[in-house]
Order: structure tokens, then C-alpha cells, then sequence
């Protein structure tokens, strides 16, 4: 790793001898320049897909301007496109997916470093890695004819049992025909993030110094004192990382949502079994019947999307990086 | 930790009743996670193949796509051969330009600002969402070439698994000691033909399994061939002319369809696709264990 410090490939690590005829010289160059070459491509693709999507959207840009982002007016028919539930509708998902898949998170990664006997920890990961690999299109199907049918009478208990409670009777309120709803949308995706947000945490959890943690045992803490004294405080930052990246994949997830949250545009209300609409969902729901602003408003959504999902990605990648040196896992 | 750990003579000190309650608790509460996680993933699965397994046959699996979706005939041949091609053709794509990227940022890069800026840059890229993706692909390609096609699809999913790719070279190659390449650069090779001949071959292993992984996952994604694969009724081996279609595509077609035989399709190919997921994943568990007893 340390052999060749020198930055990018303006010249072939050529010894001197090979000066008159340099055997493989051709070869050694083009190679350092196409592995150059394909590094290079993340940044073009970024860039690419910001430019090109960007375009497409410029359209509805201009003609919504600051509206497309603060209004409450999504009516293709009339040509108004203020995306505003939209935005709303992604952020509740989110929140109800964090709130419900964060504790679990931890749970199994405490489970996998503190808790499971050493010959369990390795089963244990696989079944949660089995997990990541349920593609969302059968989470959303399984959502939407087994999950949706199953909770709907539980939705209606719920609504029943706190209306007139000041604000939970407003949460839990807004029962809808079919149980696809924001709450459903939520639970679903918290199923979904449950394994990254698992597997970053799990990784945090695992540098706590062992010395600590024997520490603190050692000093008579039960094993829930030395979590919270040694482990919790150790991971932090690795913890609000791992949170951030599920919030990512929670932002963009589409198919799955698409499948369970009823689809009803212009929707923002506290009432969490309302149906509703998010950016990726209504992409996807109306981008086929969608022609000129209207496509071009849809794409914009996209343009949303990767612009939240680039700054959540950036701050919390810049985390990891950040913990790490403090280790000094500095890579 | 249990009572009889030494620690005894603590267990006067006031409070100690409740502190191991407390601890109980907390454990319970730990343990309980991880069982409501498993819940979720046994329902899934054990629906999916119970539904699936009615479904599934030889006409199922090579038929044609119904022209009608209440109609109770029609398989899912094209979608099979789609998926296949499709994804192919991504990995194909993907995974040599990943690699290299990957020896990049490590055997090149290693050290520079732009290396760590692009190695962050590919870490922050595997958060793109993929119907972000899929848009790009749509109006870079679909909207130029004026032509939906598999091969649309297939760069779609090769710009979801680069970074994946990267990611993966770039910590295998990172557990290749250096010593290796010394020897080899002491004994007059190139630094390509180190890398070719001694590096990588090293890290094989690490990164078939993390690409067969990125593989399993693109697979399984919908969103990215939605606009830009277009669509056939019968099976098209073609990645560049006329339309395709994938397993989840049938899948999620099916799904948000109201009629009954539709609805059976989409459990029946959801089985297919899990499968196909499944064995990419348990191929790519059998090389990292190898590489693991390999590497002692």
C-alpha cells in the first residue's frame, strides 16, 4: 500500500534502466490509465446523473419555481405541481420506519456482540443478512395482500380505542378502506431497513475496546451498565451514522412503497393510517401516464431524491470516517 | 454475566437486586429484537414459497406472458430470460470496471486526496436511491437513443452495482499484504503485472463473493427497469432491440393488478425470483468460506 504514494497516473513507474527499450512499459501505462479511467467513473456518473436528470426537470422548475417545493398543489389535469405532500408523505414513512426499526437495530446488534454465545453470532448475522437479500418488490407484495389484510382490523381497534384522545386519537386515526396507509408503508419499510441499520451498528458495537468493556465488568457494572458505560458511548457517532443510512434507504425506497401507501396525492395529515403518496411512489404510480411538465415535474422529484439521499449519504459517511480516526482506523 | 461470577462480595452493596433486574430486563429486551426481526423474515419467506409452490410449473416457468392479466393462462418465460440477460449484462458490465476502479483507489490512488474523495464519493453513490438510477438511465439513454431495450435496464443495474463493486476490490485488496508486492516488484515485474498476477488473484475470492452479493441484490430491483426496459408478451433474447422484461417488473405488474390469476403470477414468479436471489447469495457464503479456509 505504501509502495507508490505518488497522486494520479501522470507518469508509469518506469526504472531507469528501461530507458532505450522498455519492455511492457505500453502495457504497465494503459493499464495505471484505465484503472484510472474506471475511478473516474463514479465521479461522472454523479455528475451525469445530476446534469441529465436536472435537465429533463428544468421544464417544471421553471415554471413552479420555489411553489414546487412549499406548495400543496399537486393537480396534473390543471398543470400545478407543488410536490409539497410528497416531500411530507417520504418524511413520515421515514420517521415511522426509524422509530420502529433503530431499537430493534440495536437490540440485534447488542444481541449479535454482547449477549449471543460465540458459536450463535455467525447464524445470527446470516438470517438478518437473509433479510437484505427479500427484494422490496416481494416485500411489497407480501405487504400488501398478507400484512395490509392482517393489520386493517388492528388499524380500526386502534382508532376506535383512543378517538377523542387529544393526539393520539389525531395519529391514530384516518382508517382507510384498504389498510394501505402511511403507517403500513412504515412498518413495511422499518422490516426493510432493519438489516443495514443492523449491520452498521454491529461493526460499531464490535471495536469497543475489549479493556473497557472487562473494565467495567471488573468494577462490578451488570452487563446492561457496561453497555451503556462502555459500548454506547464508544458508538455514538458509528450509532447516528448507522441511523442516517437507514434514513437514506428508507427516503429512496420505492417499489414496496408504491405497492402499500394508497397512492392519494396532496394528502398531509397527522393521521398515520391516511393514505398518502411519497416522492419515489408517485414517481413510479404516474410516471407512465405522464407527458411534458408533468414528466418533467415527476423527474424533478427524482432530482429531490438525489439531492436528500446525496447530503444524508455525505454526512453520514462523513461520520464513519470521522469515528474511524478517532480509532485510528484511519484507512 | 451470570451470579456466580466472583463479584460476590457486591452483592451486598444496596440496589444490587435492581441492577440485575434492570440487566435482566435489558437482555430479554435485547434478545427479544432480534426474535421480532426473524418473525417478519419466516412470514415472508414461508408465504412466499407456500403461494409460490401452487403456482410453479413447467408451463408456468416457460410460458409466455398473458396477453390479458384476468386471464388464468400465461407463464413467465421472458421475464426469467430477462432477468437473466438483463442482469447479466449488468455484472458484465459492473464488475470488471469495478475492479478497477477498485485497484485504483488502492494500489494507485492510495495516499491521495482524490483517491479518498473518489472511495468516499463510491461509499455516499451505494445511498443513490434506485429509481434515481432508473431516471437517470431514462433520460441519459431512453430519451436519446429514443429506444427502451434490456441493455437500458442492464445500465441501470451496473450503475447500482459499481460502487458495491469498488467498495468490495478496494477492502480485499487491502488484505493482500504487502509483502506480496514487494516480491514481486523486487523480482522485476511491473506494477500492472504485479497486480494482475499477484494481488489480485489474492483477493479473488473476497470479491466474487462481495459481486455475486451486489448481483443477488440488482436482481431483485424493480425500480430501475421500469421506464426504460420496456415490455414483451414473449420471450426476447435481444439486449438491444425491441423491449424486455424482468422478474420483478411481472412481479410488481401483478401485484397492482385487482385480478386473481395476476395476483397468483406475482406469488408464483416472487418464488422464482427469491430463488434465483437465494443462490447467488448461498454461492457467494461458499466462496468467502473457502477464501476464509484458505486463508487459514
Amino acid at each position: 500500500m505504501a509502495l507508490d504514494l505518488q497522486p494520479p497516473p501522470t507518469r508509469p513507474s518506469a526504472p531507469r534502466l528501461a530507458d532505450e527499450r522498455p519492455p511492457g512499459i505500453v502495457v504497465d501505462t494503459a493499464f495505471r490509465w484505465l484503472a484510472f479511467a474506471a475511478g473516474m467513473l463514479v465521479l461522472v456518473i454523479l455528475g451525469l446523473i445530476l446534469y441529465s436528470t436536472t435537465e429533463q426537470a428544468w421544464p417544471a422548475f421553471q415554471a413552479e419555481g420555489i411553489d414546487f417545493l412549499i406548495k400543496n398543489d399537486w393537480n396534473p389535469a390543471a398543470g400545478s405541481y407543488g410536490a409539497l405532500s410528497f416531500v411530507f408523505g417520504t418524511l413520515l414513512i421515514s420517521v415511522i420506519a426509524l422509530l420502529i426499526a433503530v431499537p430493534i437495530s440495536l437490540g440485534i446488534a447488542l444481541f449479535v456482540t454482547e449477549v449471543a454465545p460465540s458459536w450463535l453470532r455467525r447464524p445470527v448475522i446470516t438470517v438478518i443478512d437473509l433479510l437484505a437479500t427479500i427484494p422490496s418488490v416481494v416485500f411489497g407484495l407480501w405487504g400488501a395482500y398478507v400484512f395490509a389484510p392482517w393489520v386493517l382490523p388492528r388499524y380500526e381497534d386502534l382508532a376506535n380505542a383512543f378517538s377523542g384522545v387529544p393526539v393520539l386519537g389525531t395519529l391514530f386515526n384516518g382508517t382507510p378502506v384498504s389498510a394501505r396507509s402511511f403507517m403500513t408503508a412504515g412498518i413495511i419499510l422499518a422490516i426493510m431497513v432493519i438489516p443495514i441499520v443492523t449491520s452498521i451498528t454491529r461493526e460499531v458495537f464490535a471495536t469497543t475496546p475489549a479493556a473497557q468493556k472487562e473494565g467495567a465488568m471488573a468494577l462490578g457494572a451488570t452487563r446492561w451498565e457496561m453497555i451503556r458505560g462502555a459500548v454506547f458511548p464508544h458508538a455514538r457517532s458509528g450509532i447516528t451514522s448507522a441511523v442516517l443510512i437507514g434514513l437514506g434507504r428508507a427516503i429512496g425506497e420505492t417499489i414496496a412503497v408504491v405497492l402499500l401507501i394508497g397512492s392519494l396525492p396532496n394528502k398531509i395529515t397527522a393521521e398515520l393510517f391516511s393514505p398518502g403518496d411519497s416522492m419515489a411512489s408517485v414517481i413510479v404510480s404516474q410516471f407512465g401516464e405522464a407527458s411534458g411538465t408533468h414528466r418533467s415535474a415527476l423527474i424533478g422529484l427524482g432530482v429531490l431524491l438525489f439531492i436528500i439521499t446525496l447530503i444524508v449519504g455525505v454526512i453520514a459517511r462523513g461520520l464513519i470516517a470521522r469515528s474511524d480516526r478517532k480509532l485510528g482506523l484511519a484507512r | 454475566m451470570t451470579a456466580a461470577t466472583g463479584v460476590s462480595h457486591l452483592g451486598a452493596s444496596p440496589g444490587r437486586g435492581l441492577r440485575k433486574a434492570k440487566s435482566s430486563i435489558a437482555t430479554v429486551t435485547i434478545v427479544g429484537a432480534f426474535v421480532v426481526a426473524l418473525i417478519p423474515l419466516a412470514l415472508i419467506i414461508g408465504y412466499v414459497i407456500f403461494r409460490g409452490a401452487s403456482v410453479i410449473n413447467a408451463d408456468f416457468l416457460t410460458g409466455e406472458i398473458a396477453y390479458s392479466p384476468r386471464s388464468p393462462s400465461g407463464g413467465i418465460g421472458p421475464a426469467i430470460v430477462g432477468t437473466l440477460l438483463i442482469t447479466g449484462a449488468a455484472t458484465a458490465l459492473a464488475v470488471p470496471l469495478g475492479v478497477l476502479g477498485g485497484i485504483w483507489i488502492h494500489e494507485y490512488g492510495a495516499g491521495s486526496r482524490l483517491a479518498a474523495f473518489v472511495r468516499f464519493l463510491a461509499d455516499v453513490m451505494t445511498g443513490v436511491p434506485s429509481i434515481v438510477m432508473g431516471l437517470f438511465i431514462y433520460t441519459f439513454i431512453v430519451l436519446n437513443t429514443k429506444q427502451t431495450n434490456g441493455f437500458a435496464g442492464a445500465l441501470a443495474l451496473a450503475c447500482l452495482m459499481l460502487p458495491v463493486v469498488i467498495r468490495t476490490t478496494e477492502e480485499m485488496l487491502r488484505l493482500v499484504p504487502d509483502e506480496q508486492r514487494e516480491a514481486s516488484m523486487a523480482l522485476g515485474s511491473r506494477k500492472a503485472r504485479t497486480i494482475m498476477r499477484v494481488v489480485l488473484p489474492a483477493a479473488t475470492p473476497g470479491i466474487v463473493s462481495g459481486a455475486l452479493l451486489a448481483v443477488a441484490r440488482a436482481a431483485g430491483e424493480t425500480a430501475p427497469l421500469l421506464f426504460v426496459i420496456g415490455f414483451t408478451f414473449t420471450t426476447n433474447s435481444s439486449l438491444f432491440t425491441g423491449g424486455n422484461t424482468a422478474l420483478p417488473v411481472q412481479i410488481y405488474g401483478n401485484a397492482a393488478s385487482a385480478f386473481e390469476a395476476a395476483q397468483d403470477r406475482a406469488w408464483g414468479a416472487a418464488l422464482t425470483l427469491i430463488v434465483l436471489v437465494f443462490l447467488f447469495t448461498i454461492a457467494a457464503r461458499i466462496v468467502s468460506a473457502l477464501f476464509v479456509r484458505k486463508q487459514g
